[in-house]
């Protein structure tokens, strides 16, 4: 602990701030069984990172981004899992938050970076800038990401 | 293509059960620097806050904490969280105090917030005061160090950051009144009173 000066909001604000935001992503982004794990490994990650924090200009991306990372992991945990046993349950409870639960699936059946894209650039709204903020990649990228993934749910709506 | 989610109250609920259940793993983590508690008083609601050290932060509540959290944030370290139990002892020693069963403060302090130098020294000077007993402006710069300093004395327990534990009420005038107090003069009084050194 020193004194650093940072101009940082309390934490305890922060998580209050933002928790929403970040909740909705990750419900989106992992399904509601999920979301409270991978809530509660950004906010701590982001604890653990917060007095080196440089940049407070856009908290609200950066804890975006540590919740992609997470949602991230998870995705790839889940793929090393054999039978998505989980899943079953979700066809006779649908999820709540979504109009539309095929439309759920459809979106977590996309690749990884896809996925991302999608959810930041489509359900939360973001601007290419911070969707590739969040992502780590380039605004291109981040644009041609969502544009592929936006393109195979249409696809894949049009089949079912 | 409708990718919107309702926000309903669900969510809102989810959001607030994982914050608290975030905010449970961060404390046993020992990722708290400050922690902080709204304690209520018979001289008003109180911002009582603790470092791992100790008490670092006590304030009279006129209105809401956010300013007095930013300043946390920003002179100590931004992990400011709410913790009742980190500010615990602290709180009982001040529930006992105003109940008069403690007349001396045993909590330890982090004097992080009070300016190295003169100030702190004035500080640690007032807080050797005892219960019941009164000091002058003149006597607490004396003590520290700088005994035509009473001026400087006054605004060092003006900006006094943990007021009633280190007693900057017990400091008043020379020339007689109980002169003036940071956190209102009332308060002084009533803190003068329960510990009856003032006459009725």
């Amino acid at each position: 602990m020193s004194p650093t000066k940072t101009g940082l909001p309390p934490f305890q604000r922060l998580l209050e701030e933002h928790r929403a935001d970040v909740y909705r992503f990750l419900v989106a982004a992992v399904g509601r069984h999920a979301a409270d794990d991978c809530f509660q490994e950004t906010f701590l990650s982001a604890l653990r990172a917060y007095p080196r924090l440089r940049d407070k200009s856009n908290l609200r991306g950066w804890l975006l981004t540590i919740a992609t990372r997470k949602t991230l992991d998870h995705w790839r945990a889940e793929r090393r899992r054999p039978i998505p046993v989980e899943r079953v349950p979700e066809r006779a409870a649908p999820e709540r938050d979504g109009r539309d639960p095929d439309l759920w699936r459809a979106v977590r059946a996309l690749p990884a970076m896809q996925r991302a894209a999608v959810i930041h650039r489509y359900v939360l709204d973001l601007p290419y800038a911070q969707v590739a903020q969040a992502l780590g990649t380039s605004e291109e990228a981040a644009r041609a990401n969502a544009y592929e993934g936006r393109r195979k749910l249409r696809q894949m709506q049009e089949v079912t | 293509m409708e990718l919107r989610i309702d926000w309903d109250n669900a969510l809102e609920r989810s959001s607030r059960r994982a914050a608290q259940a975030t905010l449970l793993r961060a404390r046993s983590a020992g990722l708290v620097d400050v922690g902080y508690s709204v304690a209520d008083s018979p001289v008003g609601r109180l911002l009582v806050a603790s470092t791992r050290v100790g008490l670092v932060r006590l304030e009279f509540l006129e209105g809401g904490i956010d300013d007095l959290l930013d300043e946390l944030s920003d002179a100590l370290s931004p992990r400011v969280i709410e913790d009742a139990s980190r500010t615990e002892a602290a709180r009982r020693q001040l529930d006992a105090y105003f109940e008069g069963r403690v007349r001396r403060f045993r909590t330890p302090l982090d004097w992080s917030l009070a300016p190295e130098g003169f100030s702190r020294r004035v500080l640690e000077r007032t807080a050797e005061i005892p219960f019941g007993s009164v000091s002058t402006y003149g006597d607490v710069a004396k003590r520290a160090g700088s005994p035509r300093a009473a001026r400087a004395a006054g605004n060092a327990l003006h900006d006094n950051p943990i007021p009633i534990v280190v007693p900057c009420h017990r400091v008043v005038p020379t020339g007689g009144g109980i002169g003036k107090y940071g956190g209102q003069e009332w308060r002084k009084e009533f803190l003068l009173r329960l510990e009856g050194a003032l006459e009725d």
